[in-house]
């Protein structure tokens, strides 16, 4: 029994956990993608970079408070600069958009025009985070950092194992919550909100119906900065902050969001939350759990990893080509143009 | 102005940048830009056919690049001895299997009737042949990277030319092609699964695809060592070391007054610029004898209206993997090209920025759906990746002349010189893209 309970404990720490606050991560990330898929009608190949913009200007008000003496005491400063970040990067995308997007909007280009003139922003919202914090690793987490540390843990319960439980993802896992919550709340309870989904089903019904379309683009954007800079900051409060990692999330990120179907906010969190779990199932070495489930003579010899670390890219590529080629909508019903 | 006059003196232009470089830095320089260059431009090409042709966008040309150096040391690389012996059957009865495992899923999925027994069955040859896959495949592999680590642990290439492999130069001009035929392969692969899905999913799909290419490049040693990096390539043209020991080289550097390490280093540099020149020819001739036949105006006539296409009896899907996989030869070969140019294979040096999005800037900004306009796209843009830099770093040696030595905005600023140059790409594609959508050199 004591055996089974302790499987169950190693499967929550090194994959429960990890998996949760990841999927969380992934989830807000892919909901801005597919906010953005819904109403702009593209793919933003930038969104990668404008996460990595939110969590440097998370980053650098971090370390202003911080020489301020500001801090929240147990829970990490970058919380109270979250807010800031957001701000900064809905004027960035507010500005990207009146300068960039807008002219191919009113132009009525090409969805794929509107994708390479993301590239093209990408370029630049990289260029401008390397130019600004330069390209190396940031560590801005403080605080205390576990809610339940492996050691205490196994002195509470006397198991084999330890759980730990680090703030930041325990911080993760509450904040994609809320946000979750607030953004559903306000896609449909308010007027805006509901206007920006009608937006999304049906254009000319709505331009109809009297809806500002220029309103409705302005607020999906700030909706979207809050999504990028907080995925953007919570990654970077979780693992580190680098700004090519967030070049290469864009890849699991679209997986979620085409999972879940594009253009669908529910989709989005399921895909984010599958994509997650499948990655760090597929490349962890299940011989710890094996070792407490099967009988002695029966203990695996090798690590039991299906696949190394190095690719889980590979394992949201796959679950994207095989949701695509059975299901081209996604998991739940997204668009397809 | 005509536009044919416009058009030659663009080139022209470009041309004189490339020389002024040589003027002003150094001729080393100017031809490290030239041979990059004409490489770029043979991969600008490819990626023209694809989305200038046919409108198939694909933003995986770093993977495509990465095989074909792949195929370069494959080919021109000795055999290790011994791990052949050690492990090279194993891996290959691994792979084997592995192939069997998901072709034998595939046969499930098509010819069992939908239900639980095609679900099942499907189920339990994907694992069973992962598992038996993965107990084959792993011996092998850990047998031939136990073969001498420190220098090899890889299987090594065809190259039998036994210890004066390096003289076997020629081989790395056979790689190119292979490299394409590679690439080609993998093509096929993505294009038949992806292709007759949406544009953007092509693209996530393409992106996907090049990122597990470099995954895999990264971490099966027993292939090309990894990160650990096989350097020393053999090469298709002399070695500056013996061009300096050559007398006669000497003397004839010395009668035109240049001292003879510069003078051979140019004259290995010239060497690699006419073998590529050669293949850019090759390449630009064979995309202008397509461009203007009938298939190149069946390719446009589906670019522009897929449905009139299809109507008119066109197989579009058929085509456009016909194309994808055309497109993507021909970056497996420059970056064949490529890898034989560095002499080595640096896995992690594939960075999509540099080598995915960079190639579309090229292709751009050159002029979308015109082969002239792509090799002056690929010329202009590698140019400026290079020189932004310099530039850059003299302007802010300018605007922060001002302030004092150790101000530490001043500081900052100089040290993030080297990140202009994305800023710089990313501006020039947005206004490109803005005032001037067909690029320098529109399609007729």
């Amino acid at each position: 029994m004591t055996d089974i309970l302790t499987a169950i404990v190693v499967l929550a720490n090194y994959v429960f956990i990890p998996a949760i606050a990841y999927g969380s991560q992934l989830a807000l990330g892919a909901l801005g993608v597919t906010l953005i898929y819904g109403i702009l009608r593209f793919s933003n190949f930038a969104h990668g970079d404008t996460m990595a913009f939110g969590a440097m200007v998370t980053i650098l008000v971090t370390w202003l408070f911080q020489s301020w003496g500001i801090s929240l005491g147990p829970l990490p400063t970058a919380l109270l600069a979250i807010p800031f970040g957001i701000a900064a990067t809905a004027i960035l995308l507010l500005v990207t958009d009146r300068l960039v997007y807008r002219f191919y909007r009113q132009q009525k280009a090409a969805p794929v025009i509107l994708v390479i003139v993301s590239m093209g922003v990408m370029f630049v919202m990289n260029g401008l985070v390397r130019f600004i914090i330069g390209p190396n690793d940031q560590r801005f987490a403080d605080g205390e950092r576990f809610i339940i540390s492996a050691k205490d843990f196994k002195i509470m319960t006397g198991l084999k194992e330890g759980l730990a439980f680090k703030t930041t993802q325990g911080i993760t896992i509450v904040t994609a919550v809320i946000v979750v919550i607030v953004l559903f709340w306000f896609l449909n309870r308010t007027r805006t909100g509901k206007s920006m989904r009608a937006f999304s089903d049906n254009e000319d019904l709505a331009l109809l119906s009297g809806i500002n379309p220029d309103r409705v683009v302005m607020v999906t954007w700030i909706i979207v900065a809050a999504l990028a800079a907080t995925a953007g900051a919570l990654y970077g409060l979780d693992k580190s902050f680098k700004p090519f990692i967030y070049l290469q999330l864009l890849l699991p990120i679209f997986a979620a969001a085409v999972v879940g179907g594009l253009g669908n906010p529910v989709g989005a969190i399921a895909g984010g939350f599958v994509i997650a779990f499948s990655e760090v199932l597929i490349t962890y070495p299940l011989k710890k759990v094996l070792k407490y489930l099967l009988p002695e003579h029966l203990e695996p010899t090798t690590l039991v990893q299906l696949l190394s670390t190095d690719y889980k890219f590979a394992v949201s590529f796959s679950i994207l080509i095989i949701v695509l080629l059975f299901r081209p909508t996604g998991l739940f019903k997204g668009k397809s143009v | 102005m005509t536009p044919s006059v416009k058009n030659v003196s663009m080139f022209v232009i470009v041309a004189c940048l490339i020389a002024g470089t040589g003027f002003i830095q150094s001729w080393n320089t100017a031809l490290f830009i030239l041979n990059m260059g004409l490489i770029s431009a043979i991969m600008a090409l490819g990626v023209n056919l694809q989305w200038g042709f046919a409108g198939l966008f694909n933003v995986g040309i770093m993977g495509f690049v990465a095989l074909g150096g792949l195929a370069s040391v494959l080919i021109s690389m000795p055999p290790t001895g011994g791990a052949w012996a050690a492990g090279g059957l194993h891996v290959l009865l691994g792979l084997v299997l592995g192939a069997a495992t998901v072709t034998a899923a595939i046969i499930a999925q098509t010819r069992l009737k939908s239900g639980r027994t095609k679900t099942v069955s499907t189920l339990v040859i994907l694992i069973g042949g992962f598992f038996l896959f993965r107990y084959v495949f792993d011996g092998g592999v850990n047998a031939i990277e136990a073969v001498d680590p420190a220098s090899t642990g890889y299987l090594g290439g065809l190259n039998f030319g036994g210890k004066n492999y390096k003289d076997w130069g020629f081989m790395t001009v056979i790689s190119w092609p292979v490299g394409g035929i590679l690439a080609a392969s993998v093509a096929w692969l993505i294009g038949k699964t992806a292709l007759g899905l949406r544009s953007d999913y092509l693209a996530i799909a393409t992106l996907g695809i090049s990122e597990i290419i470099i995954a895999i490049m990264k971490n099966e040693d027993w292939l090309a060592r990894g990160v650990k990096n096989v350097i020393g390539l053999p090469r298709p043209v002399p070695y500056e070391i013996d061009l300096q020991e050559s007398a006669s080289f000497v003397e004839r550097a010395a009668s035109i007054g240049v001292d003879p390490v510069t003078a051979s280093s140019i004259v290995v540099k010239l060497g690699y610029a006419g073998l590529f020149s050669v293949v850019l020819v090759i390449v630009l001739l064979l995309a202008q004898l397509a461009l203007a036949s009938p298939w190149g105006r069946m390719m446009r006539a589906i670019r522009d209206n897929e449905v009139a296409a299809e109507a008119m009896g066109k197989n579009v899907t058929a085509r456009h993997l016909q194309i994808f996989i055309l497109g993507s030869a021909i970056c497996g070969v420059a970056g064949a090209m490529m890898t034989t140019l560095d002499s080595q294979l640096t896995p992690a040096s594939y960075q999509p920025l540099r080598f995915t999005f960079l190639i579309w800037v090229m292709v751009i900004v050159g002029g979308s759906g015109n082969n002239f306009g792509s090799v002056l796209g690929g010329f202009l843009i590698f140019f400026l990746w290079v020189q932004v830099e310099p530039i850059g770093a003299f302007l802010m040696q300018a605007i922060t002349s001002g302030m004092a030595e150790d101000n530490g905005l001043r500081i900052h600023l100089l040290e993030s010189v080297a990140h202009m140059r994305l800023l710089t790409m990313g501006m020039i594609l947005i206004l490109v893209l803005r005032f001037a959508p067909k690029g320098l050199i529109p399609e007729k």
